[in-house]
């Protein structure tokens, strides 16, 4: 068992968590945080498998990859944060109701 | 980007910019059909190190519907983001967003490798998400929250499959990829990630939920925006894996998908005929006609393909001018309660007509552009014998006239007009009217499309059939 | 592009032009509009003559080509068979639209009304001219749609739910004649129009498949036709405005459901196919059963013009039933019966049309004496129904005949008790009508009285009636005549069995 593998499994694990937390929670908060959760889950097994042979010099494209999926993630929460405080100032609260509309 | 810095000049700048796009995409067009599909390497890389350009038929044509569509959308826009309708801080925001969305569309048709497709993707989603937002109501907000929690999550799905093709294979470019590729456990388990990613996003059955929300709470432009080009972008990337990149011998998983899609046509359908507000009745046909796409999956053919493909186009086209239409009748009466139309709808010759050419694109009729495209899935699946997809095109079509009708009778009644009306900028009314018309002679011109659909075909090793 | 190509193109652009334009007129713009309505009439009247001279004659082909998808192309085509059908239809619809201006004065939307009046004749005349399945499916579908808001043009909810009726039939209609045809092109790889048909290569591998998509075909076909028992739209369709039940009857919608059955058994199938599938036989006998059905069901009718709707179904199964019987001679009565049913029954509706729009009457217990009030209108009914129940030298009388030999040359002696059993019940539910308006006493005041000067009705009303009142007792006593319906018939006939 090296430490390759076990980087992928930490990772595998956290996607698995992060998927279960935005599927269980009505929070936006926690929802939010799940997602990205589940991202630092993918860029973990991204970097462990930039690894491919043991010693060697990593491959660079995976850590490029990451960067942008980096860059990507935080646009994306600070979007998804700035609409949890427009929803909170319009309906009240920062859940998800079952059905929106009618 | 400019469209920040100069609040006052938006309009025009935005007009411009989409007049210079459809002239790019003309040129490139005429470059396509010219010479073969393209490739073009930014910055001079290659693959498979760098980010390239690639086009061909298919993403040709996804480029012209989408100047189309944009160039209808970017006139409509002028007339429904004024002042009397939007506060003013919220319309400036539309049009950089709009920019934003139509360069993410015009990269991810042009994307030639899978994490550029990533990447495209994201920026999608996130402008959409945004315009979404910009209607500001609660229902607004709410739908656009749960849109964007989708849009995250199918873009990770997609980025784990992403990066196990990566670890697999070491390369990212979709021809690459598509020559090196051999079925194994982990080309498998990339392949379910990234499927599973996108067809939540193209809202296949069941995982359509968030979809009727999100687009009828959406303002008309961005609704016509996300019916009928957003949806589609996650289906033309995953139709270019799974015709490039993917083994295509699993037949199981092809009729998973035709099932899927048969039950989305019917749901879709039905669902539309019970709603009683018109934008939702939109976006769940919208559900129904993602349905037929998938119908090309379990058949396979060089016809079915082209068949689904062709409904991909039509429907962009029909469903941007319905969903105009719809936000023309809400502009005027107020409101888009169907059974309060009679007072509304037939005080508005243009956009019932708009709104009746649209529909009989949906239905199928002849001579629209879905007529040709239900013709050619019709041809294959009696050519292949699966007589069960005949039956479920066909009930498609009238339940789609079902719907389209219970709309459409309202134009036709003799009600006095209700008093609070307000004017509609008569472009907003040609706007549809004119995207209406074109996807009806869509039809009428189809062997051109056809044609184009052969350069650099993907499809090449089933052109048998 | 030659001339004789545009030809055909012509004669169905010029009434979709002339719709669009209308659609654009202010409502009060009624001197443009009936101007443009009548040109576009009386031009489409001079390309028929135009091209019926050059078929005759020179057998010339009209034809007009454009691709539309793999191997499949949009053709408008002039032959025989269509010269026939569009003449009759441009000839009504010239009548008709002197007709509707006359009824429709002053009521609203009539913009929308004539738009979608010349958009349904382009869509009848591109069903006449088809020259290929996917054409004809094509025009047929824009005839449906077409034809919805010319019933629903009233507004009310009654209007609405028979348009909603009519969707129905017809939508289910078009989808069997969709798959019907599909199937056929993946089988036979064309769909071109030829006399006696295409398929004749195909019946011993694809039995099966043949008399399927036949069924699927005729089904379709069918409801537009009002073949029992697909025929429910039609009676409830009468809630349309008067001029639009005359053209549906007589020319447009009925009509091109038969006459897609001509074209399916003659030019898709083939008599002799056809009747080697044993499919004709059967659709002989549902014919046979509408007409006797039809006429029953009329006989029980009080509203004037639902008793129309029920002789309708009966009278244009008449031409299905000649068809279906697969002889020569009853060939030409089912053809003959085309444009004779079509000129006889038109007379009946614009006469109903009168008597409601003059006097209110609805109903055949208000007819009483009205024959001395309307003298004109209802002499015109009256040669119409005596045509109907074919009386000689009328119309009628000239189809039947020739169903009667044509049944007969082909040893089908039961047509024969279907067309006496159903002239007797056509005189049964005639008769009476035409006894009380001739011999019974006028009631004191008629139901809604309109005056209009000094003649019995306006004169716009009056002439379409007299006319085709008139072309009824024509194309009987000169059926003879050459360039009547009986010769052109006759000739389409020899080209069909003689290929």
């Amino acid at each position: 068992m090296n430490t390759l593998y076990l980087y992928t499994i930490v990772g595998v694990g956290l996607f698995t968590l992060g998927l279960y937390a935005l599927l269980i929670h009505s929070d936006l908060l926690r929802k939010i945080l799940a997602i990205n959760i589940m991202g630092s889950g993918v860029f973990l097994i991204l970097v462990a498998l930039a690894a491919r042979t043991q010693g060697a010099v990593p491959d660079p494209v995976p850590h490029a990859m990451v960067i942008t999926g980096i860059v990507v993630a935080v646009s994306a929460t600070a979007l998804a944060l700035a609409l949890v405080i427009r929803v909170r100032t319009k309906v009240g609260h920062a859940n998800l109701p079952e059905q929106s509309l009618e | 980007m400019l469209s920040f810095l100069l609040p006052q000049r938006v309009k025009l700048l935005g007009l411009l910019i989409a007049a210079g796009v459809v002239a790019a995409v003309a040129a490139l067009g005429w470059q396509v059909a010219e010479l073969g599909a393209q490739r073009y390497a930014i910055g001079g890389w290659g693959a498979p190190l760098g980010i390239d350009l690639y086009a061909d038929g298919l993403s040709l044509l996804m480029l012209m519907v989408n100047a189309v569509v944009c160039l209808g959308v970017s006139v409509y826009s002028t007339g429904y983001f004024n002042r009397a309708y939007f506060r003013r801080s919220r319309a400036i925001y539309f049009w950089p967003l709009w920019m934003f969305l139509w360069a993410a569309l015009n990269a991810l048709f042009l994307s030639s490798d899978i994490f550029n497709l990533y990447v495209t993707l994201e920026l999608l989603g996130l402008s959409a998400v945004a315009l979404v937002a910009l209607a500001g109501g609660a229902d607004a907000l709410t739908s656009a929250m749960r849109y964007l929690l989708i849009n995250l999550l199918g873009s990770l799905f997609y980025l784990l499959g992403v990066a196990l093709l990566y670890h697999r294979f070491g390369s990212l470019d979709i021809t690459i990829l598509s020559q090196h590729i051999e079925p194994s456990p982990a080309v498998w388990v990339a392949m379910g990630l990234m499927t599973s990613g996108l067809l939540l996003k193209t809202a296949l059955f069941p995982m359509h939920f968030w979809l009727p929300a999100a687009h009828a709470s959406a303002p008309a432009p961005v609704s016509a925006l996300l019916s009928a080009l957003v949806v589609k972008a996650s289906f033309y990337i995953f139709l270019r894996l799974w015709l490039e990149i993917f083994p295509v011998d699993s037949s199981v998983f092809g009729e998973l998908l035709g099932v899927l899609g048969a039950i989305a046509i019917f749901w879709g359908g039905v669902q539309a005929l019970r709603q009683t507000r018109l934008k939702m009745l939109i976006a769940y046909s919208t559900v129904a006609q993602l349905g037929y796409l998938f119908l090309a999956f379990p058949m396979a053919s060089y016809f079915a393909w082209k068949g689904a493909l062709f409904i991909l186009l039509s429907h962009a086209l029909a469903k941007t001018a319905m969903f105009m239409a719809a936000g023309n009748i809400l502009h005027f009466g107020g409101h888009d309660r169907i059974q309060d139309f009679d007072h509304v709808v037939q005080y508005q010759p243009l956009t019932s007509a708009a709104f009746a050419l649209a529909g009989i694109s949906i239905m199928g009729l002849p001579p629209s552009g879905g007529f040709i495209g239900k013709w050619l899935l019709l041809e294959a699946a009696i050519n292949s014998g699966q007589w069960w997809l005949v039956i479920i095109i066909i009930m498609g079509g009238l339940l789609a006239a079902a719907y389209i009708f219970k709309v459409i009778g309202y134009a036709f009644t003799q009600s006095r007009k209700s008093h609070q009306t307000r004017r509609v900028p008569i472009r907003m009314e040609w706007t549809a009217l004119i995207l209406a018309i074109a996807a009806i002679l869509l039809g009428l011109i189809a062997p051109w499309p056809l044609a184009i659909m052969d350069i650099g075909l993907p499809f090449s090793g089933e052109a048998a059939g | 592009m030659s001339l004789n190509a545009l030809l055909p193109l012509l004669m169905v652009l010029s009434s979709l032009l002339v719709g669009l334009i209308i659609f654009f007129l202010p409502e009060e713009r009624a001197g443009i509009r009936i101007a443009l309505n009548l040109a576009a009439a009386v031009l489409k009247l001079i390309l028929v003559g135009v091209m019926s001279w050059g078929v005759f004659f020179y057998g010339l082909e009209y034809e007009f080509r454009m691709p539309l998808l793999h191997s499949q192309e949009l053709i408008l085509h002039a032959d025989a068979l269509s010269i026939l059908f569009v003449t009759l239809s441009t000839i009504l619809w010239l009548v008709t639209t002197v007709y509707a201006i006359g009824y429709l004065e002053d009521s609203p939307h009539r913009s929308r009304f004539f738009g979608f009046f010349s958009l349904c004749v382009m869509a009848t005349v591109g069903v006449a001219m088809a020259g290929n399945m996917i054409t004809f499916l094509l025009f047929y579908e824009l005839l449906t749609l077409t034809t919805y808001p010319l019933i629903v043009h009233r507004g009310t909810e009654e209007a609405r739910r028979a348009g909603r009726t009519y969707l129905i039939y017809t939508m289910t209609g078009g989808v069997l004649i969709l798959t019907g045809t599909v199937w056929l092109h993946a089988i036979a790889g064309s769909l071109d129009f030829s006399y006696g048909g295409f398929v004749s290569d195909l019946v011993d591998e694809h039995r099966t498949a043949l008399i399927a998509i036949f069924v699927l075909l005729i089904a379709g076909l069918g409801v537009k036709a009002a073949l029992v028992p697909f025929h429910g739209w039609l009676p409830q369709a009468m809630i349309a405005p008067a001029p639009v039940s005359a053209l549906l009857h007589a020319v447009a919608v009925v009509k091109a459901g038969a006459f897609g059955i001509v074209r399916v058994v003659d030019d898709v199938y083939g008599v002799e196919v056809a009747a080697n599938l044993g499919v004709t036989g059967p659709l002989a006998v549902l014919a046979g059963v509408t007409i006797i059905y039809g006429s029953i069901r009329a006989l029980f009718q009080d509203d004037l013009k639902r008793r129309l709707a029920f002789s309708t179904i009966s009278q244009v199964s008449y031409i299905v039933l000649g068809i279906a019987i697969a002889g020569p001679l009853a060939t030409i009565g089912g053809l003959v019966h085309l444009v004779h049913q079509g000129v006889m029954k038109i007379t009946l509706f614009f006469c109903a049309g009168n008597l409601a729009e003059t006097l209110g009457i609805h109903k055949i217990s208000e007819m009483n004496g009205v024959g001395r009030r309307m003298p004109w209108t209802m002499t015109a009914f009256t040669i119409g129904a005596f045509g109907m129940i074919g009386v000689p030298p009328l119309a009628g009388f000239v189809s039947k005949w020739y169903l009667g030999l044509g049944a007969l040359e082909v040893g089908q002696e039961w047509v024969i008790y279907v067309l006496a059993g159903s002239s007797l019940l056509n005189a049964a539910y005639f008769l009476p009508i035409l006894y009380a308006a001739w011999f019974k006493l006028p009631t004191d005041s008629w139901p809604d009285e309109r005056a209009f000067g000094s003649g019995e009705t306006a004169w716009t009303l009056l002439l379409p009636a007299v006319i085709t009142a008139f072309l009824t007792l024509a194309v009987g006593l000169l059926a003879s005549m050459p360039f009547s319906p009986l010769h052109w018939a006759r000739f389409i006939t020899t080209l069909e069995y003689l290929p």
